[in-house]
């Protein structure tokens, strides 16, 4: 007997309709349900909460370059950063990953004016850069997959279960905050256990393939703990709190001293802001 | 009918259906090993002596079936919702991780998680970025 694709088609449309299909699912899966249910969450009461997250980079108080890799280890380490070198020791640049790094003036503010006579001083300087967690953020928006998107108290989170590697956001992102994993992060000498590397075994390591960022330390912050770098930077040099609260102290330095921040001419609406002259405060 | 280059032919055939069901022939009347999972862990040990039972995040039979549905539930409650505390139907809250909450009791992943995944031949790729629990009497043995 022979059968014409038209044929074909409605026999196996119909038979995986009555044998298998709905009837199956639901045998197999009699407890099966597509997410929890709000009885089913119970957040933890210790955890810090804001309407949006936010930083102010103080960076008079940046003396050294030993408070710049402090403060970048800390968060580094944490997370199971990898450290790609070259074997003359220097950073593979190629295959960098960053949460947070240190960078130039002209390379932070390039839309800033450079006059002859601006302060050779904030010129010269090195500045803290991170993720800008912006409010409207453009890797949010590229992601084909939603792998990456604000979490309700304003931090851009990311979904490596998710992630597939497109690398859309990194080409998105004004700030360069995206790394991409061109290789298994764990072969890095920092991780690998064969290389006297040493995971933190409390914060999983990313996988080939996927892009990373700074997360503000959500799973930080989430049991009672200010993010990583705050705590590992000189006193009062990363401020951190709730932008949104008109009694917190980063709200009270925004709103009276002069801060800048990255880009902002894009519109993205950066989190960070950066305090270059210092002061009396906090 | 006439078949030409019959000797070859059937060779042919002999030969091809000797290694297409060597699988069958080859494990024939033998039985596998069934899968035994152990929750015999330190953790596990000491919560029995805590508590006078063993318990698991839900009852036994649903974590047997449901297990990878309550892990993808977890996943993206933290992940996308960030909320990380579950409570369960037994009344008590658990920390939705499972780095830091399966696997500090199911420290013995090989025991435990692999000896079914193996029998089942299911690969998760949990551990590609999860670190796995090191377990020292496995490294040595």
């Amino acid at each position: 007997m022979s059968m014409d694709r038209r044929q074909f088609l409605k026999v196996a449309g119909i038979s995986s309709i009555l044998g298998f299909g709905a009837s199956a699912a639901s045998a197999t899966h009699p407890t099966w349900q597509p997410s929890l249910r709000p009885d089913q969450m119970d957040r933890n009461k210790d955890s810090l909460w804001a309407k949006r997250w936010a930083m102010v980079v103080d960076m008079s108080k940046f003396k050294t370059d030993g408070d710049f890799q402090k403060t970048i280890a800390a968060c580094h380490s944490i997370h199971n950063v990898p450290d790609f070198r070259k074997p003359d020791g220097s950073v593979d640049r190629k295959l960098e990953i960053k949460w947070i790094w240190k960078s130039t003036y002209e390379k932070s503010f390039p839309g800033m004016e450079e006059g002859k006579y601006q302060s050779e001083h904030v010129k010269d300087m090195p500045f803290m850069l991170l993720c800008n967690h912006c409010t409207n953020p453009a890797c949010v928006r590229v992601c084909p997959t939603k792998a990456t998107y604000k979490l309700e108290t304003g931090i851009t989170m990311q979904d490596m279960h998710r992630c597939i590697g497109c690398r859309f956001c990194m080409a998105a992102c004004p700030y360069g905050a995206r790394s991409f994993n061109w290789v298994d992060p764990r072969k890095a000498a920092n991780l690998d256990p064969a290389k006297g590397g040493k995971v933190n075994a409390e914060y999983p390591t990313r996988t080939k393939g996927v892009v990373e960022k700074c997360t503000f330390c959500t799973e930080r912050l989430a049991v009672g703990k200010m993010p990583a770098c705050v705590e590992a930077a000189p006193k009062g040099a990363l401020l951190f709190g709730d932008l949104d609260d008109p009694n917190s102290e980063i709200r009270k330095i925004v709103a009276n001293k002069l801060t800048i921040r990255r880009k902002p001419e894009l519109g993205t609406g950066p989190a960070v802001y950066y305090l270059i002259g210092g002061g009396e405060h906090a | 009918m006439k078949i030409y280059n019959k000797g070859p032919v059937f060779l042919g055939i002999a030969i091809f259906l000797a290694l297409a069901l060597f699988p069958f022939y080859n494990n024939f009347g033998k039985t596998n090993k069934k899968p035994e999972p152990k929750t015999d862990t330190p953790a596990i040990m000491e919560y029995e002596k805590l508590n006078g039972k063993k318990e698991c995040v839900e009852p036994k039979e649903y974590m047997r079936a449901e297990h990878m549905v309550l892990i993808n539930n977890w996943r993206d409650a933290v992940v996308r919702d960030d909320n990380r505390g579950y409570k369960s139907s037994t009344g008590k809250r658990w920390n939705m991780s499972l780095q830091n909450e399966c696997m500090r009791c199911h420290s013995n992943k090989k025991k435990f998680c692999d000896e079914c995944h193996n029998y089942m031949a299911v690969k998760p790729f949990c551990w590609d970025c999860h670190i796995q629990p090191v377990e020292k009497e496995e490294a040595r043995s």
